[in-house]
């Protein structure tokens, strides 16, 4: 299949239809989502809650039995959440610092899923529950029941979202004030958190734990360079996400043994790219352009000047000069005198230039702007 | 013991040793999240070199690949430069795009890349002695002891000449510089020497392994001692310590082995958290509630000494102005009755002369901003503490 | 004390950052209507006087009261301009924006922002001179006008008491004439203003009150009667001269 058959396909064949929605919504949810995580400055700790949902995961298969994603989510959940004040636990009554408590738990709660997932493998009566597919994820597992899960759980949290919106705006600007205005910011932190949490785990089966916390900044990260508007770049990221996990998974199921996880951050990794260079904003490309465009603006303003300061000694300001007196001055070439008579401020005659009282006006007011 | 289990241990604990060591110093500078990044984003550094190669233990794959490391901590200061995003978040967007082209590398090239993807995050110790290292017909051991053993002994090496360097440029960049010592030289030769290690050690560990064992043994001494040469000591014993005990546990449940030394170093560090004796939870809260009836003990001493009038000195008072609970009151002046600096008449409460002496040298402490010294007197003063 | 009604009292008040003491048992009242500066040397519990005030910091001991009732209860008569560096400005928001933020306090949990909150946002940015600034993102404006949108939102909370952490820090000259002439406006207004200050030399100008601090109180009263040699040297120690002459 590649990737034009399955896109063709998506519209008629039911598993596709179910894996694409499936990818669509989580992807929308985790850049809605992500961007808060992203402007809270807490991009890692969607990293670290991940790693540490593993546990939870081979936890949950050890004591239920139970297969479904349903309950496997549940104990990643809750090991996330562990993780999650464990840190806080870290940080706020010890001298370590965030980073060291993120990797600390990040590496040894997956070492410990790994643990328990070796030792599910080698039980004689396992039914080898196919929990590998946590690691990078495969949307190829995704069942109706998942999606339908993911569905609800974007619906409560985008209705949580838009019901707190100005709360969870006033938080992350500037918590302080909002605890001032009498606000519970412990309740509204805490919400915020929690939503995160469940983001990376209604994730974790598609994209898998390695890689999740990408898909949580990558749509976020590349639509704050589109817009100045907390609004739009959430819906903004909500977009980006849905597309690169319908990409991803469309790529991915095209070719023979590729994880999802992986190629949806790619496709997400390229929308972030993009967004670095070519936003019209904030973008490199335009910042680069935009600084030549003054570096050039700036020479013929000191051109000019330095024309005005010629001018000046004469009572007919546009009385003509040899072109090779500016000799002595750095700042013009050809082009530049070009652009000059362009717009009007001086006129060429051969070897001649002369100041036109439009161009004496400008400098003039120049001159002035610098001496105020 | 047979001999491939001895040698298992001894590469476990070779690797443990060589992480523990940069760990340290990443732990220091709270760069300890760098190792994560660059133990994924070496992924793809690894498959190229590997496809050049042939051979995981070559050191021109070991060069590449730490190359691909110090790759990333440019590309993520890069990013930092440009203000287009945060801090963190160039660090969380550079690691897994990386990682993803490594994974996807080696999905593609499944067939000609003797590499899995489990193998790489989790490493498989237990194969290590397969790979011997063969000077002709003679078996020098395995390879990736030889490997191991060489990054440690240059890491070792580079420790004892640069340690110097090393401590001042950690603790204090602003003095390094004018005592001529380039912090970026030290900086970038931290990311090389950690670039390297974590290459190194993924193939018999895994790439999320090492992470734990560079951050887990440097934390956890960190809770113990903030002396560097101790805490380099401690870091390397508990390294050892867990990859040892952590080989024979995974031996016993017949589970992986970095996954049984991770948790080991996991289970060494929550020991640690809660019993430490000065930095440990326990010792933390127990010192809190302390230092809150004695920071409490304290207020309301001052609060006796400054108002002469019996009305405020009145034991109901204390409830009512000072706001406190019943309980706290009633512990705070229990405290400071049982150490003779007040007593109570007619249930008006006045200093003693041990009373007005403490009070009068702290608040003396107190306004001249020398806090710390209340802490020795209290030494002094109190025949019970709070 | 007097007839006067007090529009801040605060009674033995002790607070501890991690159990190191910042302020030991501060008796402070500030009478209503009196544009009032803070000054103490750095570390001397400023701004965390003014915090404990707002409820930000819990206090170990003591009580505060904001006209004879607990903050939580009088929080709609009470606004605050906190210091400029505390909040990330590359937020993805507008001038106007922040400035509704002040309007939230009123509206409570849930309600949106609606014509009235934008009027009142308008009205507070045309009153610091920001009004044709409203549609800027509030990263490419200048330090000045940063803290006029911050002043703009309190002026938008409509209260009795405004508290400021150093509005005056890091602004251009013209926006400090701007910032303390609204301030006295507000004075005549009837309102109270408490400012964190660092620059002594402007005390008698700007302000009618002070009140000198240094971990403890060291003395608050108006300005004309203690703003003094004496109770200079008390805050700042002996130094205290070479502090003025900057």
């Amino acid at each position: 299949m590649n990737i034009q058959e399955y896109f063709e396909l998506v519209w008629t064949d039911y598993t596709l239809r179910t894996i694409t929605l499936g990818t669509a919504v989580l992807g929308a949810i985790c850049g809605m989502l992500g961007s808060f995580a992203v402007l809270r400055k807490q991009s890692l700790l969607g990293d670290a809650i991940s790693h540490a949902a593993l546990p939870g995961i081979a936890l949950a298969f050890l004591i239920t039995g139970a297969k479904d994603s349903g309950t496997l989510l549940l104990g990643a959940l809750v090991s996330g959440v562990i993780g999650t004040f464990w840190i806080r636990g870290i940080t706020s009554k010890t001298h370590l610092k965030s980073d060291t408590a993120l990797g600390l738990i990040l590496s040894i709660f997956f070492g410990f899923g790994m643990l328990l997932l070796t030792f599910i493998q080698k039980q004689p009566n396992a039914n080898q529950a196919g929990l590998d597919k946590y690691l990078f994820g495969q949307a190829a597992t995704l069942m109706e029941s998942d999606v339908r899960l993911m569905i609800i759980v974007t619906g409560i949290s985008l209705f949580v979202m838009l019901l707190f919106w100005k709360e969870f705006k006033i938080l992350l600007f500037d918590a302080d004030y909002t605890k001032t205005l009498g606000f519970n910011t412990k309740f509204i932190d805490v919400l915020i958190t929690f939503l995160i949490v469940l983001a990376i785990v209604l994730g974790l089966q598609t994209v898998g734990v390695v890689l999740m916390s990408a898909i949580l900044l990558a749509p976020a990260a590349a639509a704050r360079q589109w817009t100045n508007n907390l609004g739009t770049m959430v819906l903004l990221a909500a977009v980006f996400g849905a597309f690169s996990g319908v990409f991803g998974t469309a790529i991915s199921a095209s070719q023979n043994n590729l994880s999802t996880g992986p190629v949806i951050v790619l496709v997400a990794g390229v929308f972030v790219l993009l967004s670095f260079i070519f936003s019209h904003k904030r973008g490199l490309l335009f910042r680069e352009i935009r600084f030549r465009k003054n570096r050039t603006d700036l020479k013929l303003m000191k051109t000019l000047q330095f024309m005005y300061g010629i001018a000046q000694e004469h009572e007919n300001i546009s009385h003509p000069h040899a072109i090779r007196i500016l000799n002595n001055f750095h700042g013009f070439t050809k082009s530049s005198l070009k652009k000059l008579e362009k717009e009007g401020w001086i006129a060429i005659e051969g070897q001649q230039w002369a100041m036109t009282p439009k161009g004496y006006k400008q400098a003039e007011e120049m001159y002035n702007q610098k001496t105020t | 013991m047979s001999s491939p289990q001895i040698e298992i241990q001894l590469i476990a604990a070779i690797v443990a040793m060589a992480c523990a060591i940069p760990g340290v110093f990443l732990v220091l500078r709270k760069m300890a999240l760098i190792s994560d990044a660059i133990s994924h984003s070496i992924l793809p550094g690894i498959v190229i070199g590997f496809f050049v190669t042939q051979d995981l233990n070559s050191p021109l794959l070991i060069l590449l690949a730490a190359l691909t490391g110090v790759i990333t901590v440019v590309m993520v200061e890069f990013i930092q430069k440009t203000g287009l995003v945060k801090e963190d978040t160039a660090i969380g967007l550079v690691f897994p795009v990386l990682f993803s082209i490594g994974v996807i590398l080696i999905a593609k090239n499944a067939n000609d890349v003797h590499l899995d993807v489990d193998a790489v995050l989790l490493g498989e110790l237990a194969f290590a002695p397969f790979d011997r290292l063969l000077v002709g017909v003679a078996d020098w051991g395995p390879k990736s002891l030889w490997v191991m053993g060489s990054i440690l002994f240059i890491t070792i090496s580079l420790l004892i000449l640069f340690y110097k360097e090393l401590k001042v440029t950690t603790f204090d960049a602003g003095l390094s510089s004018v005592l001529g010592i380039s912090p970026l030289v030290m900086h970038y030769g931290l990311m090389s020497v950690s670039s390297v290690t974590v290459v190194g050690a993924f193939d018999a560990v895994g790439a999320i392994l090492v992470v734990a064992l560079m951050i887990a043994p440097a934390a956890t001494a960190y809770l113990l001692t903030e002396d560097l040469k101790k805490m380099i000591w401690l870091s390397v014993s508990f390294g050892v310590f867990s990859a040892i005990s952590g080989y024979w546990a995974a031996n016993f449940l017949d589970a992986s082995i970095s996954g049984s030394i991770a948790t080991t170093l996991g289970v060494i560090f929550l020991a640690t958290y809660l019993f430490a004796p000065k930095k440990g939870l326990i010792s933390v809260l127990y010192r809190q509630k302390q230092q809150r009836i004695e920071v409490s003990l304290i207020t309301f001493l001052l609060h006796l000494n400054r108002h002469e009038e019996e009305s405020e000195r009145h034991i109901n008072h204390l409830q009512e102005h000072i706001n406190w609970q019943a309980v706290r009151a009633r512990t705070v002046l229990d405290l400071a009755e049982k150490n003779n600096l007040v007593e109570i008449e007619n249930n008006v409460v006045s200093l003693t002369e041990k009373g007005l002496a403490f009070t009068e040298k702290s608040l003396e402490y107190i306004i001249s901003n020398k806090d710390e010294k209340i802490e020795p007197m209290k030494e002094d003063f109190f025949l019970f503490r709070g | 004390m007097d007839t006067q009604k007090l529009a801040v009292q605060i009674d033995d008040l002790t607070v501890a950052y991690n159990y190191k003491p910042v302020l030991w048992d501060i008796d402070l009242s500030v009478p209503e209507g009196v544009l009032m500066a803070i000054v103490g040397p750095n570390g001397a519990g400023k701004s965390t006087l003014i915090k404990t005030i707002l409820g930000i910091i819990k206090p170990i001991a003591g009580t505060v009261s904001i006209y004879g009732k607990p903050y939580s209860k009088q929080r709609k008569l009470v606004a605050y301009v906190p210091q400029k560096g505390s909040v990330d400005w590359d937020f993805p928001t507008t001038a106007l924006d922040v400035v509704m933020m002040g309007t939230y306090g009123k509206l409570g949990w849930i309600k949106r922002t609606g014509q009235k909150e934008k009027k009142i946002a308008l009205e507070s940015m045309e009153k610091v001179g920001m009004l044709t600034y409203k549609n800027r993102q509030i990263s490419q404006l200048s330090g000045g006008q940063q803290q006029r949108v911050f002043l703009a939102r309190a002026l938008a909370q409509d209260a009795s008491i405004y508290f400021m952490d150093e509005p005056f820090q890091g602004v251009d000259a013209t926006t400090e004439i701007a910032i303390i002439n609204i301030l006295k406006e507000l004075r005549k207004a009837g309102k109270t203003v408490i400012v964190v200050h660092h620059d002594l030399q402007t005390v008698p100008e700007y302000f009618d009150w002070v009140t000198f601090l240094n971990v403890k109180k060291i003395a608050t009263g108006p300005v004309k009667d203690i703003f003094n040699d004496d109770n200079l040297t008390k805050t700042y120690g002996i130094n205290y001269k070479v502090a003025v002459n900057k």
